[in-house]
């Protein structure tokens, strides 16, 4: 991990993986939108509706697999000190949010024709909507900081508390009764049939990917604007 | 109920904010990245 420690070797990997996971994840997402629209079947229950699930899904996944990424980057800068950690934990905060707001907007699309309501305040959604808090206070603070390249032990230490609502979100369907379904997929096998569930992992994939590439132009967005700040001060005080 | 009216609204809201986001993050980079090579050659 510490060979990437060194910004002109990270950047050397970044520019083809940049290249490589968007394009990877257009191909991906663009294959399995279209075989959930047009070629799996409706679902004997929720009927078309059941095509929303190859977006809000993903979009869910990467809310928590954003904010997993925040706490374990948080933890590798207050416990390593890596470089480079703090300038991951910037990258993924606003996708995180977006796709955080995405998947509360997709859910409650869903929900309206599903349940009869655009909204209900249960267990799942209302932890859903206290993590997309969560990454605006974690903006907030991260941007308050002068530092670019790290984010201060505070925000950090919010990056790693935060986390504790990634097992509450996870199991919010098991403690509390609701209208949203309980787990359809675990370690133990998915509920989905096989012809409506095989185009998830096409979109899940997919949207990784591109999230990936998203992280990684914003991360060098983040040392290319270092960089100029370095040099502007070099050129001031010459 | 027209259920497709509902997942077209999903689908091109999903669309605008990942390939929004993806535009955002590519323009930035491309623009600090530019920067960097023009302060470079200025040197």
């Amino acid at each position: 991990m510490h060979r990437l420690a060194n910004p002109t070797r990270f950047l050397k990997i970044a520019r083809p993986l940049t290249v490589f996971s968007g394009v990877i994840g257009a191909l991906l997402l663009i294959t399995g939108c279209y075989a959930g629209l047009f070629i799996t079947p409706p679902d004997y229950l929720q009927g078309e509706t059941v095509r929303i699930l190859y977006v809000h899904v993903p979009a869910a996944w990467l809310g928590m697999a954003g904010w997993s990424g925040i706490a374990a980057a948080s933890i590798v800068q207050l416990v390593w000190r890596h470089p480079l950690a703090g300038v991951a934990a910037r990258a993924i905060a606003v996708p995180g949010a977006v796709f955080t707001a995405v998947c509360l907007i997709t859910g409650s699309i869903w929900g309206r024709p599903t349940w009869g309501t655009w909204w209900e305040w249960d267990g799942r959604m209302t932890s859903m909507l206290v993590m997309l808090f969560l990454y605006f206070g974690y903006i907030a603070l991260s941007n308050a900081s002068e530092e670019r390249t790290s984010v201060s032990r505070v925000t950090a230490l919010y990056g790693i508390i935060g986390a504790i609502n990634i097992p509450i979100i996870n199991r919010s369907v098991v403690w509390w009764k609701s209208l949203h379904q309980g787990p359809s997929i675990t370690v133990k096998g998915s509920s989905i049939a096989p012809e409506i569930l095989w185009p998830l992992g096409l979109t899940v994939t997919g949207f990784t990917f591109l999230f990936i590439a998203i992280v990684l132009m914003r991360m060098r967005t983040n040392l290319a604007e270092v960089r100029i700040e370095a040099r502007l001060r070099r050129m001031a005080q010459a | 109920m027209n259920h497709w009216s509902f997942i077209i609204a999903a689908y091109v809201l999903t669309g605008l904010g990942t390939f929004g986001m993806l535009a955002w993050s590519f323009a930035a980079m491309r623009r600090a990245e530019g920067r960097v090579d023009a302060l470079r050659q200025e040197k």
